[in-house]
């Protein structure tokens, strides 16, 4: 079974987790332009490798950071977001 | 073919092919070509079939990393249907479904296509909501597609169990009569034939690694076979899109998940019609060799491999056998994985770049085999006249950044 380690709660079933998508530093909805505001809202990196990513731990309600290989389906390690470097 | 096979046995010339076949294989890059087509699926042969049939162009490369159709062309389940949401998209899926109608013709060969009926059940207030949207929408622009009672969804396919062992019963369905299967990899065969017969060079086992750009204008093609001359690209690689655009800094909203899909052992023919249930995350249809053909949604997060999980299977099986408890005892002979790239608005993306002579055809998520007549056709106008066609406009790359979606979720069959 495939797991994923929950900063909170431990290494728990990966199936106890939804996936949020890729983490953007969002820019200043005030300052930013149209097409700065575009490529926020809708263009990814898209390509595989290591990515940092949001997933939230649906038993307990935790949101967190995972960086993962996504060409090789491999964790590589979980922290709170206030904790990203 | 039986008969051929005894002549070609009978006939002395054994060690000789008896067929010719389908492709040639070039001796070697040209230097120059007029269009390079990066990925030798259905949908970049399909457009070099074009390119030299419709407008005489065919100084053609295409270069395939793998072999013809080893990407999402050999790996989808073969569904073809148009009774999508928003009309950009059914005017879009009705044209390939008519060009797919007279293919096995025109290639002198046999893509299988059969005309089996398409039912997506509903099984919420809501889904029957949305599928007499669809209906309306469908019938206004000539498509055949209605909204249909459980009677007669028991009437067509009298094996199903409407009550769904009690677990979310089915209401109703929306019917669309022409939904179809076809040999997938015969479609690119025959695309890819149509090109070879008509000069278009196919080169298999040719990675590309780069593409020149000098001044926003594609100039060359880096290839681990050497540099090809060339003004114009088309990236028609689905799930490995998102590694050609980085070639030319080109941003996309593309993510990729992995679609996974599975063959049951053959069984006599059953199953006429192509069922498939929004809610229960899957779709089923019976092949021409007898084998269930079954396919669920995305798998929960983004990922470039083509691995296969006992989630899934175990998923998938749960809820067919919620429609049709009697297949227990079936196995499953094979399971495999093909790459979606997604869009956030379940549209495709196609057309011209920001670069010139970039052209890109992509965002085909679980929707591209059955566009693969029409994406070839519209993407050889546009590469021909410089131009983006009609029915591809509303699906141009720079539709996100000018904030206008081409909102298609509500028709992507499988809840993703």
């Amino acid at each position: 079974m495939k797991q994923l380690r929950c900063p909170v709660n431990g290494v728990r079933p990966v199936q106890e987790f939804v996936f949020g998508g890729e983490y953007r530093p969002m820019p200043d909805p005030a300052g930013a332009n149209d097409d700065e505001w575009a490529d926020y809202v809708f263009h990814r990196s898209g390509e595989p490798g290591i990515q940092r990513e949001w997933w939230y731990h649906s038993s307990s309600g935790v949101w967190f950071i995972a960086e993962r290989d996504t060409a090789k389906d491999e964790f590589i390690r979980t922290y709170l977001f206030e904790e990203m470097e | 073919m039986p008969y051929r096979l005894l002549r070609f046995a009978l006939g002395g010339k054994y060690g000789e092919y008896p067929e010719p076949r389908m492709f040639h294989t070039p001796d070697g890059l040209k230097k120059k070509y007029d269009v390079v087509i990066i990925g030798a699926g259905g949908h970049g042969l399909a457009c070099a079939y074009y390119l030299a049939r419709d407008h005489g162009i065919t100084n053609v490369a295409v270069l395939e990393k793998n072999y013809i159709g080893s990407g999402g062309t050999g790996r989808n389940t073969a569904i073809v249907r148009s009774n999508y949401l928003t009309p950009e998209g059914v005017r879009f899926y009705d044209e390939s479904i008519k060009l797919f109608q007279d293919l096995s013709a025109e290639f002198d060969l046999n893509l299988f296509y059969s005309e089996r009926g398409h039912f997506t059940l509903v099984h919420t207030d809501g889904a029957l909501r949305t599928m007499r949207w669809r209906a309306e929408v469908n019938k206004h622009l000539g498509v055949e597609s209605e909204l249909v009672d459980r009677a007669f969804i028991k009437s067509e396919c009298p094996e199903i169990d409407l009550q769904c062992g009690g677990n979310m019963p089915v209401l109703g369905a929306l019917y669309h009569p022409p939904g179809a299967i076809a040999r997938h990899d015969a479609v690119a065969w025959g695309y890819g034939r149509g090109a070879d017969q008509r000069g278009v060079e196919i080169h298999q086992e040719t990675t590309v690694t780069g593409i020149q750009v000098e001044n926003d204008r594609v100039t060359g093609v880096h290839t681990d076979k050497g540099f090809i001359e060339t003004e114009t690209v088309l990236s028609a690689v689905a799930g490995y899109t998102p590694h050609v655009t980085a070639m030319v800094d080109l941003r996309t909203p593309l993510v990729v998940h992995p679609l996974q899909a599975c063959v049951s052992e053959p069984l006599k023919p059953w199953l006429d019609p192509i069922i498939v249930s929004a809610s229960f995350h899957l779709y089923v249809s019976q092949s021409s060799r007898g084998e269930l053909v079954m396919g669920a949604s995305l798998d929960p997060y983004e990922l470039h491999s083509v691995r296969s999980t006992l989630d899934f299977a175990e998923g998938l099986a749960g809820h067919l056998l919620e429609l049709f408890p009697f297949l227990s005892d079936v196995k499953v002979l094979r399971q495999w994985a093909g790459l979606s790239d997604m869009t956030p608005d379940f549209s495709p993306i196609m057309g011209k770049t920001r670069i010139r002579g970039f052209y890109i055809d992509a965002g085909w998520g679980t929707w591209g085999f059955k566009a693969t007549p029409v994406s070839g056709k519209t993407m050889a106008y546009t590469i021909a006249n410089d131009e983006d066609h009609d029915l591809i406009r509303p699906f141009r790359l720079s539709r996100f950044e000018e904030y206008e979606l081409v909102g298609e979720k509500g028709a992507a069959s499988v809840g993703h």
